[in-house]
């Protein structure tokens, strides 16, 4: 950016992102519920932490990242090698299924749920709940665990298996030491997509979630529709904290790894 | 590694998860509450017609009001660094890992009565309401999509040759000529991605509106609204929005293929 006129510009864009979250953040120091500065607190942040249902809705929302991200990613890895031997006109169709969840408007894809989970919850005696969420967590994040990993089995040499196999592995061995370690890197950022993916997800928990099971963004829904609640302002802050340092820090740490790779 | 069979867990997953539960909607879709076949669902859905277009012109405005922001921006980027690219592209990223309603609500803080806009403009004797609008929610949108048009469109600007450009200006190109015989040619695949990427989410969105339109709703808070009382006409609605989706990705792919062919 070398012209005066691309900074600027670059400048106003940056404002128009940053300045309502910096917004948020400072009046989550506001000792009032309106747009008038009332003095300094932190009295909304006692009481997000002092309210159980935000903690125990934090805690919902950390378990189901981590299994659905979890499960996700055995499936979906499992998925992207034997959907890779599949030949020609059956590959792309079965891709073309696995895709669905991705391309269709999230609010399809989370009514679509609901019809299957109440109607299978009259046959069988269930409600919605935790169970129901984490499969709709499973199903949006597998997708893009396996778009993340065919293309490492596209690279992939397949003579490195059997050379691991005329080494004297057997096919689980190669499978664990070789296979795997060749798509580690597309099992890993396909992970990172479902875990935060699933952290955020608001719609499909939403119509999957029955009437008690809160996650976080559910939380956030029912604390900001149609009022004005400082406690959501003080959740904002800590989570751009969160955001900020998980990005100092893999930022920092993919920065070492360049450097140890060109030394 | 040759074997199809880890594929299937997958396969049956998506049975159940993915094709089950859309072919329930359109099961819905045509049946009446009595479980006959019956075309009753889509009449009843043709009263929120004029919501849907309402919808389908608020995302395209959107779409293009991001568009019109992010292309320069994104060439401008793309022209820096490696280095201060990454880093940009960094800060590009925070405000999206904000939870989005947490987002939203920071426009409802903003663009309220007696809201910080609202008391700057009342100092120039100013006096508008600011949301409860179609403006509003553009503005929301705008907010939430607009890295999803800046990201494709630096991907594949970052990617264009500079020398093609040096060339392109050697042989006598103006500046004019060569933006549009040469950088907009090859931005094309990222237009694609990016009018997908923020068009699609636009149309389907829901609470947006519900926050920042007043009364006014958009198609996504009709089926939800609709869901809760009529699974029949709801699934009508979903079964609309879904072809309209997929009509409009057919579209966006032509487009896409036929520009690969030219170029």
């Amino acid at each position: 950016m070398k012209k005066l006129s691309s900074k600027i510009y670059f400048g106003i864009i940056m404002a128009f992102l940053y300045l309502p979250i910096i917004y948020l953040i400072a009046y989550s120091f506001n000792d009032g519920k309106t747009s008038v500065w009332k003095g300094f607190t932190m009295k909304w942040y006692t009481a997000l932490f002092n309210d159980a249902q935000i903690m125990n809705s934090l805690y919902n929302t950390l378990i189901i990242a981590v299994l659905a991200s979890v499960i996700a990613t055995i499936l979906g890895t499992a998925a992207a090698i034997g959907i890779y031997n599949f030949k020609g006109g059956v590959r792309s169709a079965i891709q073309n299924v696995s895709n669905i969840p991705i391309i269709n408007p999230e609010i399809v894809t989370g009514v679509s749920l609901m019809l299957l989970f109440t109607f299978a919850g009259v046959m069988m005696g269930f409600e919605m709940g935790f169970w129901t969420v984490l499969l709709a967590h499973i199903g949006f994040c597998t997708p893009y665990v396996i778009l993340n990993v065919t293309p490492r089995i596209r690279q992939m040499d397949p003579s490195l298996y059997e050379a691991a196999l005329d080494l004297g592995c057997s096919p689980v061995q190669a499978f664990f030491k070789v296979v795997l370690h060749e798509l580690m890197p597309g099992i890993f950022s396909g992970f990172l997509i479902s875990f935060t993916y699933s952290l955020d997800d608001f719609v499909i928990t939403y119509f999957t979630r029955g009437s008690r099971f809160q996650t976080l963004p559910v939380q956030i829904y029912t604390m900001t529709h149609q009022r004005i609640n400082p406690k959501a302002n003080a959740l904002s802050a800590l989570m751009f904290v969160v955001v900020i340092g998980v990005l100092i820090i893999s930022n920092f740490a993919s920065r070492k790894k360049n450097e140890e790779a060109t030394r | 590694m040759k074997s199809k069979r880890p594929a299937i867990p997958y396969l049956g997953w998506m049975l159940v998860f993915t094709i089950v539960p859309l072919l329930m909607v359109i099961y819905f879709a045509f049946t009446n509450d009595q479980g006959q076949f019956s075309l009753e669902p889509f009449k009843n859905a043709s009263v929120y017609s004029e919501v849907f277009l309402y919808s389908l012109g608020i995302a395209l405005i959107s779409t293009v009001i991001c568009l019109v922001l992010a292309y320069p921006l994104a060439y401008s980027i793309s022209r820096c660094s490696e280095r201060a690219q990454s880093m940009i592209i960094m800060f590009l990223m925070v405000p999206m890992w904000m939870n989005f309603l947490l987002r939203i609500y920071a426009w409802v803080l903003i663009l309220q009565n007696y809201g910080p806009l609202d008391m700057i403009l009342n100092l120039f004797g100013v006096d508008v309401t600011l949301i409860g609008n179609s403006g509003a929610v553009i503005v929301g949108m705008v907010y939430e999509f607009l890295p999803f048009m800046i990201l494709p469109l630096h991907a594949v600007m970052s990617k264009i040759d500079p020398s093609l450009i040096e060339a392109a200006q050697d042989l006598g190109c103006s500046g004019f000529h060569v933006f549009s015989k040469v950088i907009f040619p090859l931005s094309v695949p990222g237009i694609i991605s990016g009018v997908t990427m923020v068009f699609v989410p636009t149309a389907s969105t829901f609470l947006v509106a519900q926050y920042l339109g007043g009364t006014q709703f958009m198609i996504g808070d009709v089926i939800e609204r609709v869901f809760q009382s009529d699974h029949n006409t709801g699934s009508a609605i979903a079964v609309v929005l879904m072809i309209v989706i997929l009509g409009f990705l057919v579209v966006m792919n032509r487009f896409g293929d036929k520009e690969a062919v030219n170029g």
